[in-house]
């Protein structure tokens, strides 16, 4: 398991979970980790955290969050839950996903 | 249950048997090993349940554990779905013999950008087979994903890399595929599960439904191609192989009784044969009902067990009535030899009634079946249907060593042997029962109209209920025809009242002649008596005389002495002698 953390935000209700299930270091996830990193620096400096779940190591933790395709990422707080597939290069769809932009 | 399909020489496809009864028959064995299978149908026909049976029996019968991964309904469902048909997942869930994993997936939730997989679920399945060491997998429905997953073009090339996957896993599975408009499924699975194909159907014809399941596809195996039926109760899926079977039944000589002497008289005296197919057919109110009844009450005497399906009365009211003719069913209910089992016809389609039949034949494995009456099915113009199910009730039945007995009504406006035309090739002993209307009086004839195998009786005897059960009476055949009812009697009595006569005369003929014996032996009698009289008169006189002649020749002799005269002494004996 990794676990990167951004900087801690300012107040706790602010503060973004976020959980990236990927299956071993694939190009897919590889990408994946890329445009979330980027996308979190953005947008979410200083308030957000990530976890990056491999099912490979630890298959049991998919079933938590009904994981089924790969990468998926979840966000668990602020909720309600979200959760955004693919390799997250589409920017624009990832941010309405996130909740950060309103669904055009 | 069958053994798996393989043999050791020759490497045929292996087979898991599903332990589904009638089902393995049908596949000769099973699903095929190591496989994925698809099972496809309408809305609640039967799919998730037959997907659950495969995995309890597998883990209870076949020491094959399993995994259910539901896509619709979540485990506290299943679970509970299922504990109605008699399965305890939970208990089986603890022993590590089936996992339940339950995956939703929900639109509204999921947005999508750029490539995925769904890496998530093969990872999750596995984890799932390798936990308990899996050998079936059902996926419960697949297609579900369609509606979670946007991208169709990923998720097929998904699904084809998932059954693939299965495939090198070794797993049997089988995945459940809604109906589509023209294929199998709504989403074409055919296209990836190619290796079986089954097909559950839920039809409705003329008000009643019936379940159905065909074998479509079978790569590498041969397999029953017919619709077969099937039931699903309480004690889960049962499917009905029974078209398979050819006419190789071995038969029995041994006979039974029908339970009506007179009856079994015209049939050689010695009854049915056992494992035979009886028919009774006749108009409303002839009894067939009372016939049947005897028949089932002298196999509990014996020992036997019957089971006795009712369409028209409840079990109650037929005890009741056959009370009335001195048949005591009840305490045969009570000791468990005869068992009643009353469904409405319409309750069900034909098929279902040819299952329930099966079924309950399997369970009870009774010696005797009755069916009363098998033509109530008919709803419209079905004659075809009927036939095809009462030749597979006949079939099964005689399979099984069972003798049968069927009732069947013939409406009064036809006539009584066309009716049953359908079926009567099927048809070992046929009982006709008619009626006799004559001289404003209905009463009720039987004749055997067939019989085979057996040098029947061909007269047509008067069938007559009594409070101690039926009666067969030899109609009365004169020159006037048969006679039945209070004609017969009337008959009879004139016929008596003749014997009566002539039996009169004789007696009094005898009568005659004793007396005039009497009276010529007491003629004799009289004449001897004269006759006795007569001769001690006659002796007397002979003696006086003789006593007069000896007196004579004494005088004479003294004469001679006092005149010295020499006489000879013949003289007086000589006379003595012509006496």
């Amino acid at each position: 398991m990794i676990i990167k953390k951004g900087k801690s935000g300012k107040t706790a209700d602010e503060k973004w979970v976020l959980r990236l299930y990927v299956a071993g270091e694939s190009p897919k996830a590889l990408t994946a980790f890329a445009n979330l990193k980027k996308i979190c620096q953005e947008q979410l400096k200083g308030k957000y955290s990530i976890e990056v779940i491999d099912l490979l190591k630890n298959p049991q933790l998919g079933a938590e969050d009904q994981i089924l395709a790969l990468p998926t990422l979840v966000r668990k707080l602020p909720v309600p839950v979200r959760k955004i597939i693919g390799d997250l290069s589409n920017t624009e769809r990832v941010l309405v996903g996130l909740d950060l932009l309103p669904k055009s | 249950m069958k053994k798996k399909a393989s043999k050791p020489a020759i490497k045929s496809l292996q087979k898991s048997p599903s332990g589904i009864q009638g089902f393995d028959e049908i596949t000769g064995g099973g699903l095929p090993t190591g496989r994925p299978t698809l099972v496809c149908g309408g809305a609640g026909c039967g799919k998730t349940l037959f997907g659950m049976e495969f995995l309890v029996r597998g883990a209870t019968q076949f020491n094959e554990p399993g995994i259910f991964m539901s896509f619709e309904e979540t485990i506290e469902e299943l679970t509970k779905n299922v504990a109605s048909l008699g399965f305890d997942l939970e208990d089986l869930v603890k022993n590590k013999k089936i996992a339940l994993d339950y995956v939703r997936i929900e639109r509204s939730e999921i947005e999508e950008t750029g490539e995925y997989d769904l890496e998530g679920l093969f990872i999750r399945l596995a984890y799932a087979i390798d936990s308990i060491g899996a050998k079936r997998v059902v996926l419960d429905t697949i297609e579900s994903l369609f509606a979670g997953l946007p991208n169709q073009l990923i998720l097929r090339a998904e699904l084809r890399r998932l059954f693939h996957w299965l495939k090198l896993k070794g797993v049997t599975a089988i995945i459940t595929g809604e109906r589509g408009d023209e294929t199998f499924t709504r989403q074409g699975l055919e296209e990836y599960v190619s290796d079986c194909v089954i097909l559950l159907d839920h039809r409705v014809t003329e008000q009643s439904s019936t379940r159905r399941l065909r074998v479509v596809k079978y790569r590498g195996s041969t397999h029953g191609t017919n619709e077969y039926p099937f039931l699903i109760d309480e004690n889960g899926f049962s499917v009905l192989p029974v078209t398979s079977l050819g006419l190789n039944h071995i038969v029995s000589n041994k006979r039974i009784s029908s339970g009506i002497t007179q009856l079994d008289e015209m049939l050689e005296g010695k009854g049915y044969y056992r494992g035979s197919t009886v028919l009774v057919s006749g108009t409303a109110g002839v009894g067939k009902t009372s016939i049947a009844a005897h028949f089932a009450e002298a196999a509990c005497k014996r020992g036997e067990r019957v089971l006795y399906f009712c369409f028209e009365e409840s079990p109650n009211q037929l005890i009741r009535n056959m009370l009335s003719i001195g048949i005591k069913l009840e305490p045969l209910v009570r000791k468990g030899l005869l068992q009643f089992h009353a469904t409405r016809p319409t309750f069900y389609g034909l098929e279902m009634h040819l299952a329930v039949t099966h079924k309950m034949v399997n369970v009870f494995k009774p010696d005797i079946v009755i069916l009363d009456p098998i033509n109530t099915f008919v709803v419209g113009d079905k004659e075809f249907e009927i036939k095809t199910m009462l030749m597979r009730i006949v079939d099964f039945l005689k399979s099984e060593h069972i003798t049968a007995l069927f009732t069947s009504l013939t409406p009064g406006n036809s006539a009584l042997e066309n009716s049953d035309v359908g079926i009567s090739s099927l048809i070992d002993t046929w009982l006709l029962l008619r009626d006799i209307e004559l001289s404003g009086e209905r009463n009720r004839g039987l004749y055997v109209l067939k019989s085979r195998g057996m040098a029947n009786s061909n007269q047509i005897h008067e069938f007559i209920l009594t409070d101690h059960g039926v009666e067969l009476r030899e109609a009365y055949i004169g020159a006037s025809g048969g006679l039945t009812g209070s004609a017969r009697l009337a008959q009879e009595a004139l016929e008596n009242a003749k014997v009566l006569t002539h039996k009169h005369e004789i007696e009094r003929k005898k009568r005659e002649i004793e007396r005039k014996r009497k009276e010529l032996e007491s003629q004799i009698a009289a004449l001897n008596a004269d006759f006795v009289l007569e001769e001690s008169e006659a002796v007397k006189v002979i003696t006086k005389e003789q006593d007069m002649i000896n007196k004579l020749e004494q005088d004479k002799m003294e004469m001679a002495v006092s005149r010295k005269a020499v006489m000879r002494k013949s003289a007086p004996g000589n006379l003595k002698k012509s006496l």
